[in-house]
């Protein structure tokens, strides 16, 4: 009898903790999360080796230019005249401005040209080309 | 007496919170903050543009100019080189150049890379070979950490 009981205790596992755990991996991802704001274009990224991780995600502005060279700032379809005045808000708001260009692999490059021009005017300076890693 | 003993025991027991259902409201976020998260993160060829109206004079043999044609050939000086020896060439040509300019005694003695794209090619013609031009020079900081990264993206005029 005696023995039995002891059997007993042992096959407990503690649940106590578990809280604690969820609560700590709760606090974890609401500090990771940067909540997608916009939706953007369809593109097809093209791939580079060197490809390096934005690492501060909440100051990124993103523009995307489709395969029919359409331009796209916050989910809103804009010409290159209009780029300079939107970027300039966004660099006032925030000089650290980085800007990521998602262009499609089968955009031309006039277009990316362009609107280096248009950024270098509203002196957003810090330009990204989005790409996927390769190899 | 027997009142007030009721009283008492009736206030202690308001006064607790329900806490065994506050692990089932966390485990809820949890679950909606690990849907949400999107844990791609945002990749990419970071370049740092030269501010507006700035127009520096570089010497001539500073430069290293890649050109890029409609077409997507890549030009080195006259020569078309393939991408796949790409690499390889800008190591040597700007390990060439820096030489050179340490020789001469020339004040800041890095070589400037300056990618020239024809506004007709395909924009992933241009990416590869910055691509293997931030390879280069990444391979070349392994080797000499004071290796500065310049790198110049021509406008073309419109």
């Amino acid at each position: 009898m005696k023995i039995e009981a002891k059997n007993k205790s042992s096959s407990k596992i503690p649940t106590a903790s578990i809280a604690d755990i969820v609560f700590l991996l709760l606090i974890f991802f609401m500090s990771v999360t940067v909540f997608k704001q916009y939706q953007g274009l369809r593109v097809e990224l093209p791939a580079a080796k060197a490809t390096k991780k934005i690492e501060r995600k909440r100051m990124i502005t993103h523009i995307w230019i489709d395969a029919q060279n359409h331009i796209n700032i916050d989910d809103m379809m804009v010409n290159l005249e209009q780029v300079t005045p939107i970027l300039k808000k966004k660099i006032l708001e925030n000089p650290a401005t980085i800007v990521s260009i998602r262009a499609d692999a089968r955009s031309k490059y006039g277009v990316v040209a362009r609107l280096l021009e248009k950024l270098k005017d509203a002196n957003a300076l810090r330009v990204n080309f989005a790409t996927l890693s390769k190899g | 007496m027997a009142l007030k003993i009721q009283k008492k025991q009736h206030y202690k027991k308001e006064a607790e919170i329900p806490t065994s259902s506050l692990a089932d409201i966390v485990f809820l976020l949890l679950i909606f903050f690990l849907v949400t998260t999107s844990m791609n993160p945002d990749k990419g060829l970071g370049i740092t543009l030269p501010p507006p109206g700035e127009q520096a004079r570089i010497s001539k043999e500073k430069v290293l100019s890649i050109y890029i044609n409609a077409e997507g050939k890549v030009l080195i000086g006259e020569e078309i080189v393939p991408l796949d020896q790409l690499k390889d060439k800008i190591k040597a040509k700007l390990k060439e150049k820096k030489n050179n300019l340490v020789k001469k005694g020339v004040r800041n003695p890095d070589p400037i890379v300056s990618l020239i794209t024809d506004v007709e090619a395909r924009y992933s013609a241009m990416v590869d070979v910055l691509d293997k031009i931030k390879l280069a020079f990444e391979e070349l900081k392994k080797e000499d950490p004071k290796f500065k990264e310049i790198l110049s993206l021509a406008t073309p005029v419109f």
